[in-house]
């Protein structure tokens, strides 16, 4: 039996779900023509997502939650019946709403308590549009019923105010529960009490055809007689939480009359679902009629620790075949066919199986996107700006950690979007451009790689102010000139802000080396390609797990190591006459008359002294998270392949500009150098030459 | 269970004995998960003295330390016919590199002798007693303290 604070859990966990569906129902609707009617489809789902919320909160006694999701909802009623009219004005406050709500279901995980004032005010924000269309009469019911609110069963004034008798009268309600519904913890009585609210009942019952009664899996049917002058619409609420999970059918007995057509209108998928739910509820318990319909993927929660596990154990069977086919290949056995394609076969499994379970962690990018999608309102708001958000590629699916670390530097970025990127309404109009400008944020596989892709149509990067502000800085010397895209990449140096005034969203000198740096940390790369007057594009590229790396191979005296490839812009077999000697220590190279400092790993490691250059050995140049460039020094390149990461630390400890290990096909244990590190901390005097060099250069 | 005849049974703890070199060892043998014969370690950069390296224990990167340096009597050569202790302190897995390893003894807490005090070098605060049994004498080494020297060690750069 589950303990209440893991049901507590679930339920903030199907909150983050329904949360997600009420947005995707919102951007819908923003899509929307003027003039064209929305979907009520699409206008159910909000609600349905919005009224389980209110359901769960309620139930866990979170009353900010259920109040708040309470006057929502009722809003998101009046529109489904058409009192309210949809129009543009409504859908920011819509936002703003989800955007309450998030934080109320935040605060209610971690367990505070919301400030009354507040709330009061956020629900009056949202329940002020039900007088649009009202004239005030609607607020004051509205507000009357969340004082004396009933968890499930919905009733206002306003409704039946506008609602006169025709949809009204007795109904004949046939109930046939299933076992999920009974071992989800819903109870026939608590049903029929809530039934009594709205009028009173007559209930009988029969058994099923079966003469055995089975305790754990009762064939009963209820039939119930309801004498209410409800409406039709609030039967269906007491029975949403069993309407999955039993066969319901609702006729009206007293009056005929459109009473049907209303029932198709608010739920048209319940009787669609009827002669389903059997073969349904097996597989699926919580999902609403909605979701069956359009066919979704049946999902499992599964513990993530387990996930790992696997992940884990797969990541040593793709080594103990390596190993194994290394080892027969090497014994020089006379292979027989058979086994040479039974290995194969084996090698292939394996790989198949690991990119299964890779893709396990993977997530849609979706509800980053979506989480997005309210920092550019926010930022928007707080600029001053009008700005269109467009996303493209939600479903483009990355590592569950990668997207976690996406976050901070997705907000960075597009907080710089909109508030240095965007030009204000004003400007842009004397541009000829359309006066609200929009922030694209787009995803996407490329390559056995995800880019993830933040574009503007503002102003591009002002090359010259950010020239000036780099030289005032020192951050590049006056006499340097630097090509389009070197000035761009100057906005990712580290203590860089072109902003003329520190402003609340950006401008503390921090913010696009901090993203380069955290982009770089999981792999990736950042660039920046501008076109002045047309906006700027900033593109990440990740790779699409963590768990990997595609690393080069290598020997340092004679110590097989693994270089991350995504740093190495290109490999060269030095000539001895390119090599320079400045001073005692230091060695550079000049590549194509740019000069690089040498780093010998060998001397770095402690390996050995100093190798002579030129005769034998071949340089890797390497591009830090700073943009530097540095040539490496190895003894030879063996291979370019995938390595699994594991960690060190977990069992030892840091080591020294080692970043991880990983475990190569003879079995043997490789390092896995970190650059960043490396060229963090070693050559100081090299890098400091470096940039007057490259100045003059 | 405590089984009121021989009380001494209960508390007798368990403990696998080994060879460095000359001399008998033995440890807690709840703590060993397995013993291995000695393969090729990958060697850690600016790690200390008594780390060989790591290998490779189907897919987990255990550290080697090498017991006889760790405990004073000098650095081992490693060879074939060496073994390897992997033993499982707190969260971590650790292989000791020993020469050889023996049995297995049953040993009631009485039969450990505190440890003399002798010389005063550091590494005997690694051995917790001494078992003197026939020709034999089996130093008891005290695992969670050679973890924790280990984990304090700073790394030199």
């Amino acid at each position: 039996m589950a303990s209440l604070d893991e049901l507590r859990q679930i339920f903030f966990q199907e909150c983050e779900e329904q949360l997600e569906e009420l947005t995707d129902g919102l951007s819908e609707l923003e899509s929307l023509q003027t003039d064209s009617d929305p979907d009520p489809e699409t206008i159910n789902r909000m609600f349905r997502a919005v009224h389980s919320i209110k359901g769960g909160a309620a139930s866990f006694s979170l009353d900010a939650i259920t109040q708040y999701a309470h006057a929502f909802e009722s809003i998101l009623d009046e529109l489904r019946s058409g009192k309210l009219i949809m129009s543009r004005e409504i859908i920011p406050v819509f936002y703003r709403g989800a955007d309450r709500l998030t934080d109320y279901i935040a605060i209610g995980e971690a367990g505070g308590v919301q400030n009354a004032h507040e709330l009061e005010n956020d629900i009056s924000e949202i329940t002020a549009l039900s007088s649009f269309s009202h004239h005030g009469s609607a607020a004051e019911p509205a507000e009357d019923c969340i004082a004396e609110f009933v968890p499930v069963a919905l009733s206002f004034g306003v409704q039946e105010e506008n609602n006169p008798s025709p949809q009204q009268g007795d109904y004949s309600i046939n109930f046939s529960p299933t076992a999920a519904l009974y071992s989800n913890g819903h109870e026939p009585v608590q049903i029929f009490r809530e039934l009594e609210t709205l009028g009173s009942l007559d209930i009988s019952f029969s058994l099923g055809a079966e003469n055995v009664w089975d305790a754990s899996e009762p064939d009963i049917s209820w039939h119930i007689l309801l004498s209410s002058d409800c409406l039709e619409s609030e039967i269906y609420e007491v029975f949403e939480f069993a309407q999955d999970l039993a066969a319901i059918k609702i006729e009206m007995v007293g009056k005929k009359n459109s009473a049907l057509d209303n029932k198709d209108a608010i739920f048209p998928a319940a009787q669609k679902v009827e002669p389903e739910v059997k073969a349904q509820q097996a597989e699926k318990s919580d999902s609403a009629p909605e979701k069956v319909k359009s066919g979704p993927k049946a999902t499992v929660r599964v513990d993530l620790e387990l996930v790992d596990e696997l992940i884990n154990m797969v990541g040593e069977l793709v080594i103990t075949q390596a190993v194994m086919t290394q080892s027969i290949t090497e014994s020089e056995l006379s292979v027989s066919r058979q086994l040479a394609t039974t290995l194969d076969d084996f090698k292939t499994l394996t790989r198949n199986i690991q990119e299964r379970v890779m893709g396990i962690r993977a997530q849609s990018v979706k509800p980053l996107f979506q989480r997005m999608g309210r920092i550019v309102r926010e930022t928007a708001q707080i600029a001053g700006k009008d700005v269109r958000f467009i996303t493209d590629g939600e479903d483009t699916e990355v590592d569950r950690t990668v997207i976690e670390r996406l976050v901070d530097p997705l907000t960075h970025i597009l907080r710089n979007a909109i508030d240095h990127g965007l030009e204000h309404s004003d400007r842009r109009t004397e541009a000829g451009k359309v006066p609200n400008g929009s922030v694209k944020l787009s995803a996407a596989h490329r390559s056995g790689r995800v880019v993830i892709e933040v574009n503007d149509d503002g102003g591009g990067v002002n090359r010259e102010k950010v020239l000036t502000s780099a030289i005032e800085k020192g951050l590049v010397s006056e006499t340097a000139k630097l090509g389009d895209a070197e000035i761009d990449r100057l906005l990712f140096l580290p203590g860089f802000s072109t902003a003329s005034s520190v402003t609340s969203l950006s401008g503390r000198g921090v913010g696009m080396d901090v993203v380069n740096s955290e982009i770089r940390r999981l792999g990736g790369r950042v660039s920046i390609i501008s076109t002045p007057g047309q906006g700027t594009t900033i593109s990440i590229s990740l790779p699409l797990t963590l768990a990997v790396l595609d690393g080069m191979v290598v020997t340092v005296a004679s110590q097989t190591m693994v270089v991350p490839i995504s740093a190495i812009t290109e490999t060269i077999r030095p000539e001895a006459s390119k090599i320079h000697l400045i001073g005692p220590e230091a060695r550079m190279i000049s590549v194509r008359d740019l000069m690089l400092p040498i780093i010998d790993l060998g001397t770095i490691f402690g390996f050995e002294s100093e190798r002579k250059l030129g005769e034998d050995g071949i340089l890797l140049i390497v591009e830090d998270d700073k943009g530097e460039q540095f040539a490496l020094a190895v003894d030879h390149i063996l291979d370019q392949r995938q390595v699994v990461i594991k960690s060190l630390e977990s069992n030892y400890g840091h080591v020294p500009y080692v970043a991880a290990a990983t475990i190569l096909g003879d079995g043997q244990i490789a390092l896995i150098i970190d650059l960043d590190e490396i060229t963090n901390e070693i050559p100081t005097a090299a890098s400091a030459s470096l940039k007057s060099i490259r100045a003059s250069a | 269970m405590k089984t009121e005849t021989s009380p001494e049974k209960g508390s007798k703890r368990e403990l696998i004995t080994f060879s460095i070199g000359q001399q008998d060892f033995c440890m807690d043998i709840m703590l060993v998960r397995e013993i291995r014969g000695w393969t090729k370690v990958t060697m850690l950069p600016h790690s200390p003295a008594d780390v060989l390296g790591v290998m490779n224990l189907r897919g987990a990167v255990v550290p080697i330390v090498d017991l006889s340096a760790r405990l004073g009597l000098g650095p081992c050569k490693p060879s074939k016919r060496d073994v390897i202790i992997i033993a499982h302190i707190g969260n971590q897995t650790v292989g000791f590199l020993v020469t050889a390893v023996s049995d297995i003894v049953g040993i009631s807490p009485d039969e450990i002798q505190p440890m003399p005090k002798v010389g005063g070098l550091d590494e005997n605060s690694f051995v917790q007693g001494i078992i003197a049994s026939g020709d034999r004498t089996l130093r008891v080494l005290d695992i969670n303290e050679l973890a924790a020297a280990m984990a304090a060690e700073p790394v030199e750069v």
